[in-house]
């Protein structure tokens, strides 16, 4: 993965288009400016209030704290590249670390159990999985990439 | 983002500025550690000013809960807005916590 900086909208087919794209460095200090940014372009979509406050912007972030604490583990010179593509139905994010993946269904647990409230973590597959419609995650040229699915309304 | 503390009578007051995320989380941790570390009991949290919270800030209120509760003290969650609410009701902690609607019923409720 090479640093490609900001690119601006770009037509992918008839129905959808690239309209954001970054590569940063393993730094959970960057994660709220591209969270800012990604917010910002959702709310020229037809998005609701709640899912450009809440839904996008919690499960963006729970996405790159993992890509840059778990899939590149926090070395800086890893990086983590943000895609976000809006076709008629929906925007998708996508998340990709220079990790070696994981086990979506292993590794999500349910914090709502008793056993589980009163812990600190655990919460973050959970949540991208309550506030997205839809989460995957799949290898590309080894890369490990998060792709969050949210039907426009 | 920034978080401010000030004491209301025997209550010291948070102010939550922004997010509370991953990048942030362990600032507020350690501001509300060295408060209880100084003898305070009773905290309220108020998010009137919070954008959105994720696991990272979740699992912070979890862990100051426990160890506030563990010093005999009590931590109490104010102006969480509709949002917030949907988070707290999604992950449950509506059960952990007591949330008031406004700072002055928080208050009040000590």
């Amino acid at each position: 993965m090479t640093p490609a900086g900001e690119s601006g909208p770009q037509r992918r087919d008839d129905h959808e288009r690239v309209a954001f794209e970054r590569l940063i460095p393993s730094d959970v200090r960057e994660i709220e400016p591209i969270v800012e940014q990604v917010t910002r372009e959702c709310r020229g979509l037809a998005l609701s209030a709640r899912q450009c406050a809440l839904n996008v912007p919690v499960a963006l972030t729970e996405a790159l704290s993992n890509a840059i604490l778990r899939g590149n583990r926090g070395v800086r010179e890893k990086h983590v590249r943000v895609r976000a593509v809006v076709s008629d139905h929906a925007l998708v994010l996508e998340v990709a670390d220079e990790g070696t993946g994981f086990d979506l269904d292993a590794c999500t647990i349910d914090p709502t159990s008793p056993g589980n409230l009163e812990r600190e973590d655990g919460r973050g597959l959970f949540l991208m999985r309550s506030l997205m419609d839809r989460v995957e995650r799949y290898a590309d040229n080894a890369h490990n990439v998060v792709r969050l699915t949210l039907n426009r309304s | 983002m920034s978080f401010s503390i000030k004491k209301q009578g025997e209550i010291c007051v948070v102010d939550v500025e922004g997010q509370l995320i991953v990048g942030n989380r362990q600032e507020l941790k350690q501001k509300v550690l060295d408060e209880l570390e100084k003898g305070e009991k009773k905290f309220l949290i108020d998010f009137s000013q919070t954008g959105y919270i994720d696991s990272s800030g979740l699992g912070v209120l979890v862990s100051l809960s426990k160890k506030i509760r563990e010093q005999g003290g009590e931590l109490r969650l104010a102006n969480l807005n509709d949002d917030l609410k949907t988070l707290f009701e999604l992950t449950k902690l509506d059960t952990l916590f007591q949330i008031a609607d406004t700072r002055e019923r928080a208050l009040e409720s000590f």
